[in-house]
């Protein structure tokens, strides 16, 4: 009974030690919550870890989804402190609905390209190869930037495609076309570049290509947005303009 | 002692009152969000119907599927013990446990165009379930299976087996005597693993996405053309959850005493 009657206060004093903790935690180092594009994912990494080696006691949390699924996210009130878009269009819904809170700013320029199998063995030379008949090509959705980008270059090639799907994310179409179960896909450059053994990349001339602009802006209710400016201006800089070029992106 | 014992009745009812407010709200939520005035306009475009319509095919062909294929699974099961039918048990449980877009990945490196036994069906059929109808289907099937298998074994367990002996010492064959007694007798857990079945089916979401994909009027379901809409029309979104949240709960309510027998 005793040791039955000891265990709340015991347990109490525990509680409230670690709520000590975490209060003196969240004082000095909120983490900064960084939301970017699919397309993103391999350079924000090594970006954030810089990042993070820079500014000691700073930790920053990076969430990568489609661009349009962030978006209803941060709609929908999650607390993020940065938003890299792989698009305009989606920035500025988040403009209008007044949840950003500095000017959107472009850091990155990327190409597309066509995803094939390594060795692209049905021979995909073009964008007009993809309306042949025995091929099986992948799209993003039109809301996804990826997938509207595609259709803004099939429509200057003049060609006519149909997706067998209308995917969520670009990384959805990059993992179609290494599980084999695609033909080809319209990606980002740097998607076809980093995607692995599987996967070759076509590239498609300037007149139809479409580049794609990335604005990066800290958005107003996130939680620690003073560190999120430094890590937007970190972004920007040589250093991290350099990272962002090792990994086939352009500067805008 | 009284006041005791009256806490003691009061207590279930409203442990049960808070926990079905846990349920209601987020449905409450739906409804006090939602933009009554648009209702008719979204539910009468084309591409909603379409959506509707697939559910419902997509899930009843899968439910149907799991009963004409988990009954004799589910006999098996039933008839013995042993490390074998521990191992098709868990087999068959695991995708209750998968995260379905985990059992859309897998099902892809199985049926996929390049997987195990999908690569055969390329090479002989020129046919690939992928992006098609009965790539929805099968994906549907292999998530909402399990839930009929499980109803299914637990009523053939309960099962008086006397009444099989008495029918057998009457000259029924073991088939006629499954048939004829067992089945009817099991029948309340039969209905009830097909309705829980089809529910699983008609919300099937990742497994659906990952494997069959998703295309407006061709493999898009209503799980699928919600989420879409989230990210265009937040306000369309809300419309297709209810709808899709009454036909669920219209049908639940309808099949009632299917699902949950009432004695």
């Amino acid at each position: 009974m005793t040791i039955l009657r000891a265990r709340p206060g015991a347990l109490c004093a525990l509680l409230l030690l670690s709520l000590d903790a975490c209060g003196n935690q969240a004082a000095a180092e909120a983490p900064v919550m960084v939301f970017a594009a699919a397309s993103l994912s391999a350079p924000f990494q090594p970006l954030a870890r810089a990042f993070e080696a820079r500014t000691p006691g700073c930790k920053l949390e990076l969430h990568f989804a489609g661009t349009s699924q962030l978006v209803v996210q941060v709609e929908q009130g999650a607390a993020v402190d940065v938003f890299a878009s792989a698009d305009d269009a989606n920035m500025q819904k988040l403009v209008a609905a007044g949840l950003v809170g500095s000017e959107p700013r472009l850091f990155a320029r990327n190409a597309l390209a066509i995803a094939t199998a390594a060795g692209n063995p049905k021979g995909i030379r073009s964008l007009l190869d993809l309306a042949r008949a025995d091929l099986r090509v992948l799209l993003c959705g039109p809301e996804v930037p990826a997938g509207r980008y595609a259709r803004e270059a099939l429509a200057k090639a003049a060609v006519t495609v149909r997706s067998v799907s209308d995917e969520p994310s670009v990384k959805a179409v990059v993992s179609k076309v290494q599980l084999g179960e695609v033909d080809a896909g319209i990606v980002y450059a740097t998607d076809a570049a980093t995607a692995g053994a599987k996967v070759a990349a076509v590239a498609i001339p300037g007149e139809h290509n479409v580049v794609a602009t990335c604005p990066i802006a800290v958005l107003s209710k996130g939680r620690n947005r003073a560190v999120g400016e430094q890590f937007v201006a970190f972004v920007l800089s040589r250093q991290g303009q350099d990272i962002l070029k090792s990994f086939g992106f352009q500067s805008p | 002692m009284t006041s005791r014992r009256t806490t003691r009745s009061l207590a279930l009812p409203l442990t049960a009152g808070v926990l079905a407010l846990f349920f209601a709200l987020p449905l409450l939520g739906l409804l006090l969000r939602a933009p009554w005035s648009r209702t008719g306009s979204v539910l009468g475009s084309g591409p909603v119907l379409d959506a509707l319509w697939l559910s419902l095919q997509c899930s009843t062909a899968a439910a149907v599927l799991s009963a004409l294929c988990g009954l004799p699974l589910a006999a098996w099961l039933a008839a013995g013990a042993g490390w074998q039918r521990t191992v098709v048990r868990v087999l068959v449980t695991l995708p209750m446990v998968l995260p379905p877009v985990v059992a859309g990945v897998a099902l892809l490196l199985a049926y996929g165009r390049g997987g195990i036994a999908g690569g055969q069906l390329e090479a002989w059929f020129a046919f690939s379930l992928p992006f098609t109808v009965p790539g929805v289907i099968v994906a549907e099937t292999y998530v909402a299976m399990p839930f009929f298998v499980l109803t299914a074994e637990a009523g053939l367990r309960s099962f008086d087996r006397r009444y099989a002996q008495a029918a057998a010492t009457l000259g029924a064959s073991p088939w006629h005597s499954f048939w004829l007694v067992t089945v009817p007798m099991i029948a309340p857990s039969l209905r009830a693993g097909i309705v829980v079945a089809w529910a699983r089916a008609l919300g099937e979401f990742g497994a659906t996405i990952m494997f069959a994909g998703n295309l407006a009027g061709h493999t898009r379901t209503m799980p699928l053309a919600v989420y879409v809409a989230l990210e265009n029309d937040t306000d369309a979104a809300i419309v297709l959850s209810l709808v899709l949240v009454a036909v669920s709960a219209a049908f639940l309510f309808l099949l009632r005493r299917q699902w949950f027998p009432v004695r």
